[in-house]
Parts: structure tokens; sequence; C-alpha cells
């Protein structure tokens, strides 16, 4: 839920300036990043966690590994579930209350590019066919809303399943049992989601607040280590041209191994 | 008769600042004979008064302060401006216009929801909601510049003893500022350098509001700025 | 065994505080905000207001409403729990507010809101303590005028040994638990709740104990107050 938040003419104007001179209010170039920073194992307790920083957007990623029962077209697949929180602390447009739609989009893209990237293999999470499978939990908390949380949401939420360690748990006579020890989770992609703004006709990259404010439209582009694109997801109400959406493309394939070495570096 | 603390130094609330006889100045409250600060920040021991220079304050609109507001919503004959106060303010068509509400106006066509104003607490009304007017020379609806935030607890220190730190920053930059009570300032310069030189100027006043010397510290950190500009 | 030798499952002794840690102002689009670490359990708590209420029904003419939301993170716990609010989360809400209230002007914000929100990320046993510990300091951080700080700190009772600050081992399987909140400078309790069977002596015992942690726990909210101001008269210092 959200309370209106009504950006300034006289703020809108200025960002629109900035943007056509080519240096953003915040004197960063249109294709450049904020000072990224990505730190793991921050909830000690969890199975995983990690917490990313983009400017001063700031999300925390838990994940909770436990045991369930598969869903009945995929009996020998783990589970994957994403959500994400809009906490009040983050933002005074932020209200106490179930996920709006604006949390649950952010939840099913960072959702999406682990599960389109096959980057945790859910067919190894299986214990008891038809029975008993890992369920991997992967909960996001935004902590301040600085713009973009997209992205620091997948980044916090990559670097805590590539920290993540899975309890191992003993078959025996059709019965799963604790043995009380943990193995690493094994991530075979590290995903990366690059999210850009189209505001007038220029495409800027890692919208600030005040930026989402006054775009247009919005497009993420989730890119693996191959440079296959593996989720799209356009957000917003007006519609992009043909050659923004290239270009927004090939910024993302360009961007995401500089966004790949900080997870790569995270402690 | 008891000062607990030295001349300036940090207090947080419920902090006994002086027992006995004394004024409760600002910032601070009196109860059993003793008074405690009621916000962080530097005590002052003044002559029969003790007060407290908060370091972290919200604005509380008093008549006679200068203001900058955003206009956020439209009612019969009146403009709901957000001036950064626990209560919106009212901006009333007679104090905008010199001409009476008349249901034929078009509010819209003089001050639109977004519009940034410069604007007078005129009054502050039995509810408390504070009463603006834009009638007055300086006053009105901003057309140019930025507008900056700051702690409004912190503004007087911008302006400087006798106007000093305000008037310093001026006469290097050439900018033009109105600083807002409520912790706004609109800033109007000739070009986007000394736009950004004037945020690194008001973001440094900011952090070292309690610190002593600081005139002469940020006429340094412009001599610095433009040194750099000019290489 | 005396209680001097005997040691709980963490190795504290029977009147000692877990490590705290508390930072103000970590929050920037807050009016105010703390992080708190007490023991492994990790709390970051905003403030936003006075700002007009909504819905604005439920405005009071003569004085602010407060308002205290306490949420936990599903990771913050073990197992996993569900991300909406629990009747636990609702009542210590209530009680948060009803520890931070007697500290706050609110007299001075009529038709007003003060919004506090805690947010659990990791829970180890006394969570609605240090909650209320850095909800004060927040509200400090966010310029709200207040007559005293509140510091809260739970005492109780396992193995038959009175202790202070009860872990979540021990606020499981121990005899009793006594959270409070205190208001050091005007000593006034704001907080007191308990849950366990105790004598009279006993919980006159845990109450004592539990003012003395939170003496404490203010010193430690004091030191996170003054300290970014300090570390940039530091800098200002070393820079001349």
């Amino acid at each position: 839920m959200s309370r209106l938040s009504i950006i300034p003419k006289l703020k809108r104007r200025k960002i629109l300036d900035a943007i056509a001179s080519g240096k953003r209010m915040d004197g960063r170039g249109l294709e450049e990043y904020r000072e990224i920073s990505v730190r793991r194992g921050v909830v000690e307790k969890a199975e995983g966690s990690a917490e990313a920083r983009i400017g001063d957007t700031w999300v925390v990623a838990g994940v909770k590994i436990e045991i369930g029962e598969p869903f009945e077209d995929t009996p020998d697949e783990g589970i994957l579930v994403c959500s994400a929180d809009f906490a009040p602390v983050a933002s005074p447009t932020f209200e106490p209350g179930p996920p709006d739609e604006a949390s649950i989009e952010l939840a099913r893209v960072v959702d999406r590019g682990i599960r389109s990237s096959d980057a945790i293999g859910l067919k190894d999470l299986c214990l008891i066919p038809g029975r008993k499978v890992y369920v991997v939990y992967i909960d996001l908390c935004i902590l301040n809303h600085a713009g973009n949380l997209l992205d620091a949401a997948s980044l916090a939420a990559v670097a805590a399943l590539m920290g993540a360690k899975k309890p191992i748990y003993e078959v025996k006579d059709g019965e799963v049992y604790p043995t009380g020890e943990v193995e690493p989770l094994r991530l075979r992609r590290l995903p990366i989601a690059v999210s850009m703004a189209k505001i007038g006709d220029v495409i800027v990259l890692d919208p600030t607040f005040d930026e989402e404010e006054v775009m247009d439209t919005r497009i993420t582009v989730t890119v693996d280590e191959d440079g296959n694109v593996c989720a799209v997801q356009k957000s917003g109400s007006q519609g992009l041209s043909v050659e923004e959406i290239w270009k927004a493309i090939e910024i993302a394939v360009n961007k995401a191994p500089m966004l790949r070495e900080k997870l790569e570096a995270a402690l | 008769m008891s000062a607990y603390f030295e001349n300036r130094a940090i207090v947080v609330p419920g902090d006994i600042l002086y027992e006995g006889r004394i004024r409760a100045g600002n910032n601070t409250y009196k109860m059993g004979g003793k008074v405690y600060a009621t916000h962080v920040g530097l005590v002052e021991y003044g002559r029969g008064v003790v007060s407290v220079i908060a370091l972290e304050a919200g604005y509380m609109p008093m008549v006679g302060d200068i203001v900058i507001g955003y206009i956020v919503d439209i009612d019969v004959g009146q403009w709901i401006v957000d001036i950064n106060a626990p209560m919106n303010a009212i901006l009333k068509v007679p104090d905008a216009m010199e001409v009476p509400f008349t249901p034929e106006l078009v509010m819209t066509d003089f001050l639109d929801i977004g519009d940034t104003i410069v604007a007078k607490v005129v009054d502050l009304d039995r509810r408390r909601t504070p009463i603006l007017s834009i009638l007055g020379g300086e006053l009105g609806r901003v057309d140019e510049g930025l507008v900056v935030e700051m702690t409004p607890s912190k503004v007087p220190r911008l302006i400087g003893k006798k106007g000093s730190m305000v008037s310093m920053i001026l006469k290097e930059t050439g900018c033009k500022l109105v600083i807002g009570e409520n912790g706004r300032i609109l800033i109007q310069c000739a070009d986007r350098e000394d736009e950004e030189l004037i945020i690194n100027i008001i973001r440094k006043i900011e952090r070292e509001a309690h610190t002593t010397g600081l005139t002469n510290r940020v006429h340094d950190f412009i001599m610095r700025m433009r040194g750099v500009k000019n290489e | 065994m005396s209680k001097e030798k005997w040691r709980r499952v963490d190795g504290r002794a029977w009147n000692e505080l877990r490590p705290i840690r508390i930072e103000s102002g970590v929050l920037p689009n807050a009016d105010g905000s703390a992080y708190i670490e007490m023991g492994r359990n990790k709390i970051i708590v905003a403030v936003y207001g006075p700002r007009e209420m909504h819905p604005k029904h439920l405005a009071k003419p003569d004085m602010a409403v407060l308002r205290c939301r306490y949420h936990m993170s599903p990771f913050s716990t073990h197992p996993r729990r569900s991300p909406g609010p629990s009747r636990r989360d609702t009542e210590i809400g209530m009680v948060m507010r009803y520890a931070l209230e007697p500290a706050i002007f609110l007299e001075r914000f009529p038709r007003a809101s003060i919004d506090v929100y805690a947010e659990v990320l990791q829970a180890d046993g006394g969570t609605r303590c240090a909650s209320i510990t850095a909800a004060a300091v927040a509200l400090v951080d966010a310029g709200i005028p207040m007559r005293d700080l509140v510091a809260a700190c739970a005492a109780g009772k396992i193995e038959g040994h009175i202790i202070l600050d009860l872990n979540d081992h021990e606020d499981k399987y121990g005899e009793a638990d006594v959270p409070v909140a205190y208001m050091p400078r005007l000593n006034k309790v704001t907080l007191l709740q308990m849950d366990g069977v105790l004598n009279p002596d006993e919980l006159r015992r845990c109450i004592e104990l539990a003012i003395e942690g939170c003496q404490h726990i203010y010193e430690l909210q004091r030191e996170a107050l003054k300290r970014k101001y300090e570390e940039v008269v530091e800098e200002v210092r070393e820079g001349e």
C-alpha cells in the first residue's frame, strides 16, 4: 500500500534538464550505476542471507530451507518460494498491510530470473519423489527505498543463495530424518537483473526514487553468465519502441558482468 | 544551584541540565525544581536561562516564518501546502491573489498541485494549522531553481551570526538563496557547478553544525572547490 | 552451586547482559531511525512523524497518536515464520506504545501521528525489549521532544536462578520472563509484563535486576546518540 508521493514540478524539470544534458542530478552518466555493495551472512541464524546496497537503496534477503511436499505436477522437483516485504521502515510511501502489486511484481521478477536460469537446480532438491522435497524460501525485506529496488533485491537474493547451506536429511524406509549436518546449496548460475527507466527519449540505468517518479516506463532485463537473457519485465504504462528495447538489452548484457563481480567479491 | 554539564556539551532528552532557580529555555522543560533537555543537542547556559541548541528537531511553524512549500491539494477557495511541518498549511485565495474567492475562479490557473511557493506564515488557526500568505515582494510561485532540504534546527547555522555565513556564500558563488525556516533552501544559480557547490556546502554545514570555526572552514572549502575547478 | 559460579548456556553470569550495539540514524528516508544488536537479536526501527494522521477520523484533537508496529521477517526465526502479522505482533506493538508514550510530548502535536516501525531481522529472545530500546533512540533521532529516554530489558528465572536478559533458550525453557521498560532519569517503569510463575520476592528481585539492566542500556543509548556528533568533532579537529 502506498501513500501518494507528489514530485514538485520544479524538481521534475530539473531531473529532465539534467538527463537531457547527459549528466543526472546526482552527477552520474546515463548508463552508470550508483555505488554498489553486497555483504553475505548478515542474518547468521538463517540458512542463507545477504544485504545489497545500491546508492541509498538497501535490501536484505533471507533464505530458509525446509522440507515439504512437492507440487503434484512436479513430483521430483524442489520448490522455490520468493516473496517481498515493502516494509514501512523503508519509505514514507510504504504503509503497513498485505503485499501490493508492486511488491508482488518485484518478488515474481526476482523469482523468474532464478527459476528460468535454473540457478538452484530444483531437480537436485528431491528427497522422496512425490512425497518429500526441499523448499527454498527467499524472503526480501526492503529497508530503504531510494529507487531501483529490483536490482538490489535480485543481488541480495542471489548473494544469499550463494552462501546458503541446506540441512542434510537421510532417507530411510520411506521417511526423511535430519542428520544435523549441513552442506552448501550449490548455485549453478548467477542471474543478474539490470533495470532501466525511459525518461523522455532517454534510457537511464539504475533510476533513483525521483527518476522513477518522473519516468515513462521501466524495463528490467535479467542476464546469466553466458550473456543469455533469462527474464524480462517491462513495467509501467507508457510504450517502448523496438530500438529502445534493443538498447536496454544491450545495456543489460554490458553491465551484468560488473554486477556479477560485486556478487563474487561479497564477503 | 548547579549546572550539571559544561557549556556546549552534547546532551540527550532526560539529561538534568540545572537544578535550582533558572528559566527553562528552548528545548528544555522544568519539573520538580530541575530543568531537563527534550532534544539531543548542545546545552547553553545563558544569563538566567538554560536552553538546548537542538541537533535533531522537527519544524514547528511560527508566525512570521518564511517557508518553502509544495502545493499538494486543492480545496474550495484554498490550496493545501506541504511545509514539512506536522500539519499541512493552508493558503486561501485572498492571501494569494488579492481578490476574494468566487466560484468562477479556476484555481489551477494560478497555482496547481506540484507547484513550489515561497510563503510567509501569517497565522496559526484554532487547530494550530499554519495559514500562509504569498502577497508581498519576494513571495509567490517559484519557477526556477532547486530546493534542497536540511534539518530545520540547523538552518540558523546556514544563516550564521548576523547573516555572516550566508553572506559569505552568496558573495563567493553569485547564487541566489531563499532560506526557509522549515529546512527547505531554494537555490538559484547561473550554472550547474555553482548549484552543486552550494549543495555540498549545505551538506557540510548540516554535518558540522555543532562544531566551532565553521564559517572559516566553509570559506576554505569553497576556495578549495574553486581551485579544483580552475585547474 | 553458588550464583557467582553458575554459568548459563551461553556462558554468561546470572546478571550479565548480552553484548549490545546501538547505532542511530541508519535509514536515510525515515525521520529518525536506529539499529540494535542485543546478543543475536538484530532489529531496525524507523520513526515517521509527527505527520498528518491518516485516516483523519482516528486523529485526536488535543494530542498526537503514537502508533507502533512490530514485525518479524520470515527469516528471523527458526523455523521460518509466515510474512503476515500474528496476534503476538499486535500485542507487542501495543506494549511498545505503552512503554514509549509517557516519554513523548504528544500534546505538542494535535491531530498528528507518530509512527514507529520495528522490523526484526533476526530474533533470539527479548525482541520486544530490544525494539523499545531502539525505538527510543529513533524517536530522539527524529527530533521528537521527549521527557526522557526509555530503556528496556527482561529478567527472569531458569533452573532456580534469577537471571538478567533472557536469550531464546531461556525464554522457552525457563520458569519466568519479566520484560521491563524504564525511564532512567524520571525513575518510572513504563512496561511491565510477566510470564511464568514467581513468588512475590522473586518478582521484586527480577524487577530490580531488570531496572539495573535498563540503566546500563541507557548509557549505551546516550553513547549511540552522541557518537555521530563526537565523530565529526574528531574529524574536524584532525583536519586542523
